[in-house]
């Protein structure tokens, strides 16, 4: 078993990226899931449409997919009454991910140029879990920091029962409400580390991503006005290894945040899911602005900005992942010449 | 900061809880904004207020002004969403004393505003924010929830003659959804004035799905809403 950890550290030192995955809820909806149904009950009721969806991400080439369990905290499934399956539905969301994984490996360790055909990374695909935020106000006095301690911890027992090698939070605008996350991911993972005797480099890490958005003076703030810094900091300190944004106001805004993030931090791993652009509503469709090409082309200035690990949120797909894969590829090799 | 700054020509305690709206100081008990622990808030002031003889009207006033100075600031990315809903949760502390008059008609009520996210879409801070907001500009908010259907919706017009109605989605794929209810709205209701609100919009897109306003963020809600104030018949 290779560890997560390890390999984001190997990559980085060799001054590579890792790609992640893109959005799922769209590809959910396109499968049949109507607006109000809870995503993460399909991974249960619809195992292989979930299947799917982790597969087309595998095929692009990405080196690490997530989870079907974004929404898959108590407070978010308690819109859906489905708050007491918790742990299962996690589980299920995590075994989905890691067979799609487990078999793609596979397949993908049977070319012949399998170590260096991607983008440099070692063969073996990894899945991290996803934790979406709760959706509730601390500020408000929606819910007590215990409660959502609790409740993520349900959140990342599951995904470790189910098998993911890492978390993925995201997607965060309370800082308060990600070191909850982050200390309930942490702390499941040194519990399950203890029971299965795993060594320190195969503890499953954190990662932590905010959503910002860019205010009228030009500062990005999350939505309740915390800045970069102050957020991601009190994410490495809850325990998160990999920090970064995602969501987001498109390419362009990303490259800046990760300018921002390398300005107070050169070191640690940055992680940016980008999204495909602002959305648009027109003629009964929703539009997003930013195409694989696109988003491939400003790929190299992300890289050189500061950004390790790279995927899509709303709007991207596996197109996007594919296009991200052949533009590292090119980077990669680049590189690889340079030095030889 | 503290509560200094009284307002020229405006009575002391008044111009006082125009401050306590603007910083989101609620009560005495509330510990936010920390720098105003253990001082007086917008509900001790205005029933204070009012009880010295400030008008209803006046003190109304002074809630608006507040409201609209953390508008300003949000608007001008100097203040995000708690200090908002704070300052919306003080002036709703500061209503509660004015519900007598607007009962027995010495102060006028904006008017009814429903507001609902639509089918499918589960997201209620920008909804809600919207109505706190609102609600703070003197409207009598009817909160019909998240995952609302046409007919929730529809329902609530029709026992609330001369509302307007606000619609909020976040989700691109409940933005189909948005649409359909507005079109049922007006099919139903043509003089209903429908507001609506989600980060996929824009006004055009508001205009295009027959919508009559829109807000980019609850500062902007409000203003759109202003232009329906006083509407007696739907």
């Amino acid at each position: 078993m290779n560890s997560l950890c390890k390999t984001i550290k190997d990559t980085k030192d060799r001054g590579r990226v890792l790609v992640s995955d893109g959005a799922w809820g769209t590809f959910l909806h396109q499968r049949g899931l109507q607006p109000g149904d809870c995503p993460e009950a399909w991974n249960l009721s619809r195992p292989r449409d979930v299947s799917a969806v982790a597969s087309s991400y595998v095929e692009a080439g990405s080196d690490m997919i997530l989870t079907n369990s974004f929404g898959g905290n108590p407070f978010r499934l308690a819109h859906f009454n489905q708050e007491s399956r918790c742990f299962e539905l996690n589980k299920a969301a995590a075994e989905i991910s890691r067979a799609e994984a487990s078999r793609a490996r596979i397949a993908r360790s049977e070319l012949p140029n399998a170590e260096t055909s991607r983008s440099g990374a070692q063969p073996e695909i990894f899945v991290a879990g996803s934790m979406g935020p709760s959706g509730l106000m601390l500020a408000m006095g929606d819910v007590t920091e215990q409660a959502l301690y609790d409740g993520f911890r349900l959140q990342a027992d599951g995904l470790l029962a189910g098998g993911v090698q890492g978390f993925c939070v995201e997607t965060m605008s309370d800082p308060v409400e990600a070191i909850c996350a982050v200390k309930a991911a942490k702390d499941a993972a040194q519990a399950a580390a203890g029971e299965n005797g795993w060594s320190k480099e195969l503890l499953p890490p954190v990662f932590c991503t905010f959503t910002f958005a860019k205010t009228a003076n030009g500062e990005y703030r999350t939505m309740i006005g915390t800045g970069v810094e102050e957020a991601l900091g009190a994410a490495k300190e809850a325990g998160a290894s990999v920090i970064g944004t995602n969501c987001g106001g498109g390419f362009t805004q990303m490259i800046e945040i990760v300018r921002e993030i390398r300005s107070f931090d050169a070191q640690t791993p940055i992680l940016v899911h980008a999204n495909a652009g602002l959305p648009r509503y027109e003629d009964g469709k929703t539009i997003f602005p930013e195409g694989p090409e696109f988003m491939a082309s400003m790929l190299g200035e992300l890289v050189e900005a500061g950004a390790d690990i790279v995927g899509g949120c709303c709007g991207t797909g596996p197109d996007h992942i594919r296009a991200f894969v052949k533009v590292l590829g090119n980077l990669h090799k680049r590189a690889r010449d340079f030095a030889n | 900061m503290g509560l200094q700054g009284v307002i020229q020509g405006m009575d002391e305690r008044v111009s006082k809880i125009l401050l306590c709206v603007e910083r989101g100081k609620v009560d005495a008990a509330s510990p936010y904004p920390p720098d105003l622990r253990g001082q007086e808030g917008a509900d001790e002031l205005t029933r204070q207020a009012l009880a010295a003889g400030a008008g209803p009207d006046e003190v109304l006033a002074a809630c608006d002004e507040g409201m609209k100075r953390i508008g300003d600031k949000f608007g001008a990315g100097k203040a995000f969403v708690p200090e908002l809903l704070m300052s919306a949760k003080a002036m709703k502390a500061a209503m509660l004393h004015l519900k007598p008059f607007f009962a027995s008609g010495q102060v006028q009520a904006k008017g009814v505003f429903v507001v609902g996210t639509v089918a499918g879409d589960l997201h209620d801070i920008g909804k809600n924010l919207v109505a706190m907001v609102a609600e703070g500009g003197g409207w009598e908010i009817v909160d019909i929830g998240i995952d609302a259907k046409p007919q929730k919706f529809l329902d609530a017009i029709a026992s609330h003659p001369g509302c307007v109605v606000g619609l909020s989605a976040l989700l691109t794929t409940t933005m189909a959804n948005m649409e359909k209810t507005v079109r049922e709205i007006k099919a139903r209701h043509p003089g209903c004035p429908v507001l609506v609100g989600g980060a996929p919009l824009s006004a055009d897109i508001a205009v295009k799905m027959g919508a009559d306003g829109y807000g980019k963020d609850a500062r902007q809600a409000l203003e759109s809403l202003s232009a329906f104030a006083g509407r007696i018949q739907s």
